[in-house]
């Protein structure tokens, strides 16, 4: 290690960190020891040499003393730069000093012994995301499958750093098992559904219990169940649910459309049914109070001449009746009961009467040919009763 | 270069390194322990910065901080004589660095294999008292916490290993079991949608029946009620009538009458068989009368 050194000191200061990373189980004591000895050492050992390489490249009146003085102001540069440790406000800094837990490194501008304390500077307010996504068993032996997002942060840097090996796959670990027994201890339909907040604090609390006993200085923030499904296979079977909710509210839907027609129908109905009885009403009122008045008048005049009136009143009655009507004068004493009147041919004729008048077409003679078919079929049914 | 620098540079060398073989470090995050010709004469050294003797003392290092042993998944079987295929982690930690390196000589995969071991058949011995219900709810808390005790009792006694928790990763069913249980969820599921179904043809029913009732009762009341109406209606016609028709009820019957006759025969249809004797007639046979 210590034959590197002059190489070293030429170039970058690189090689000066790594070398002492890398040698952190030697101990930095060597180093500064070694440091010194060189310091002596190099003077005698390098001196004629090293000015013939490097005076022809640089200046070459500082000789070995300028050298040296250079390797030391190097060195110088390197130990200040290793000494002043910047810590930025997200982080703290965790100091090993020879390997030993010193101290933790607020934010600011920080002071370390150089190759003594190492610094691990851990992020303490960045919020981080732990996904996972899984298949499980519910209480009631159903499954559901689970994607939750755990967001944590580092509280503790020493504990994250130092106490335990993965922090972050140790909390991975416990998040599947927190959830996995949150979700054997409940049931499905609250999965699914509304219990998801519920779960999600069980979660939360189970988590932050396990990664305290495991001292990961990691604080659970917030766990969300993102989605809460049943499975693949038994997909259709949960959508047929759904779809059959859609159907129960959709028939309801269609009986309250029912009802909202066929109730104000009826209404409407009823109303008429009001209204005609109204109507009714007063249709009789007025027709009863008009001829009764006109009976009353017509009873005024009556008393005045009443056989006349009353001749009169009928023979008007009759003739328009008659007049009207198809009728047969039978001047024939009671005792005869032998006189044959063909009613059915006068009825006949007279409710022939009026087509044959009108048309003669020949649609109207077959018609009426039909008709006297039909006539001579039914007279000769009725005879042949009569004969029996 | 002169033999008295080559000398010179040959020492310092051998005090470098003496210096450095002399002095060990310890990290936070480690214990040692110091061997000297194979035996151990100094345990769980603490971190920080030792001395030793050069090439006769040697420093063996363990990782002191939580470590996680992430067993395979198995199979278990339960009470119910169901098979499980369990995955879990044990957190554990060497407690006690001399025991522990007496166990495995400090071979970390070789303390894992016998952890795992260990704790496979403690989870065996565990599940096969319980039932599935009982290992996936309820008493896992239970559960675990017993398993770790005896676990620990048994690693710390053997190993110098302290056992943290074992937790319980994954419990799944075997592909069989799983295919039952995803049958059994269909026809739940199932027939949660024929119910729903039938609920909702229940209450659409029940809407339908009750405007029925509505309209029907609407319809009857109605009828009632114009029922009424006209027969007030009637009522007061009546009433107007009788007090007109009073006055001569004999009169009264003989224009009803004539226009009763009037009403009912008007048209070509109505044959009337008369005898020349009524009043009408009464001149038809003679220009007296009768």
């Amino acid at each position: 290690m210590a034959w590197n050194e002059p190489g070293g000191g030429n170039n970058d200061k690189d090689p000066w960190g790594n070398n002492n990373r890398g040698g952190n189980n030697q101990g930095p004591p060597d180093l500064d020891e070694a440091l010194k000895q060189l310091m002596d050492k190099l003077n005698g050992m390098f001196g004629g040499k090293k000015n013939n390489s490097s005076g022809g490249s640089s200046n070459s009146g500082p000789g070995a003393g300028g050298f040296f003085a250079l390797v030391f102001l190097v060195a110088l540069v390197v130990l200040g730069f290793k000494s002043v440790y910047t810590i930025d406000e997200q982080e703290r800094g965790v100091v090993l000093s020879v390997g030993k837990y010193d101290r933790t490194l607020e934010p600011g501008l920080r002071f370390v012994i150089p190759f003594i304390e190492i610094v691990t500077a851990v992020n303490v307010t960045n919020v981080r995301n732990a996904e996972l996504k899984e298949l499980m068993l519910t209480q009631d032996e159903n499954v559901v499958e689970v994607a939750m997002n755990v967001q944590y942060r580092v509280v503790d840097p020493v504990s994250f750093s130092l106490r335990i090996e993965d922090p972050e796959r140790s909390l991975l670990h416990a998040a599947e098992s927190a959830l996995r027994h949150e979700v054997g201890s409940t049931d499905m339909d609250p999965i699914l559904t509304s219990g998801r907040t519920l779960l999600a604090g069980n979660v939360r609390d189970r988590l932050q219990r396990y990664m305290s006993n495991y001292q990961t200085g990691i604080e659970v923030d917030k766990v969300n169940i993102k989605d809460a499904t049943a499975p693949q296979q038994v997909k259709a079977a949960f959508d047929d649910v759904q779809s059959a909710k859609l159907d129960k509210e959709r028939y309801v839907n269609e009986a309250e459309a029912y009802a909202n027609t066929i109730v104000p129908e009826a209404r409407g109905k009823a109303q008429r049914m009001l209204e005609e009885a109204n109507a009714y009403k007063e249709q009789v009122i007025a027709r009863a109070e008009g001829e009764a008045d006109r009976f009353v008048k017509l009873h005024k005049e009556y008393r005045k001449a009443p056989t006349v009136t009353r001749e009169r009143l009928y023979l008007d009655s009759i003739s328009k009746v008659y007049g009207n009507s198809s009728k047969v004068l039978v001047d024939v004493e009671g005792g005869n009961n032998m006189m044959y009147l063909p009613l059915d041919k006068i009825m006949e004729q007279s409710r022939a009467n009026r087509p044959e008048v009108t048309s003669g077409s020949d649609a109207d003679i077959s018609g009426i040919a039909d008709r006297v078919v039909e006539e001579l079929r039914l007279r000769q049914a009725n005879r042949v009763r009569e004969g029996r | 270069m002169s033999p008295k620098s080559i000398v010179l540079s040959a020492i310092t060398a051998i005090i470098i390194l003496v210096g450095s073989s002399s002095v060990y470090m310890v990290n936070e995050t480690e214990r040692a322990i110091k061997l000297r010709f194979g035996e151990i004469i100094s345990d769980d050294i603490q971190p920080g910065i030792h001395l030793k003797v050069p090439m006769i003392d040697n420093i063996k290092k363990f990782d002191a901080r939580i470590l996680t042993l992430d067993a395979r998944p198995e199979r278990f079987l339960t009470a119910g004589k169901k098979f499980l295929i369990v995955d879990s982690f044990v957190k554990w930690r060497i407690e006690n660095v001399r025991d522990f390196y007496k166990a495995t000589s400090g071979d970390r995969f070789r303390a894992a294999s016998l952890l795992a071991n260990l704790v496979n058949d403690g989870i065996r011995a565990e599940f096969a008292n319980r039932t599935v219900q009982e290992v996936v709810s309820g008493e896992r808390d239970e559960l675990m916490v017993q398993l770790t005790k005896i676990l620990n009792e048994q690693s710390e006694n053997q190993f110098g290993i302290r056992i943290l928790d074992t937790r319980v990763k994954g419990i799944d069913l075997p592909e069989d079991l799983m295919n039952n249980v995803y049958r059994r969820m269909s026809a739940e599921r199932e027939r949660e949608a024929r119910e729903l179904r039938s609920q909702g043809k229940e209450l659409a029913e029940g809407i339908r029946a009750d405007a029925d009732r509505q309209k029907t009762v609407l319809v009857a009341n109605a009828y009632k009620e114009s029922e009424v109406t006209r027969g007030e209606g009637d009522a007061i016609a009546s009433s107007v009538y009788s007090k007109a028709f009073n006055r001569d009820p004999e009169f009264y019957a003989f224009t009803r009458s004539l226009k009763a006759y009037e009403e009912t025969f008007n048209g070509q249809e109505d044959v009337l068989l008369l005898k020349p004797d009524s009043d009408f007639f009464k001149y038809m046979k003679s220009t007296k009368g009768k």
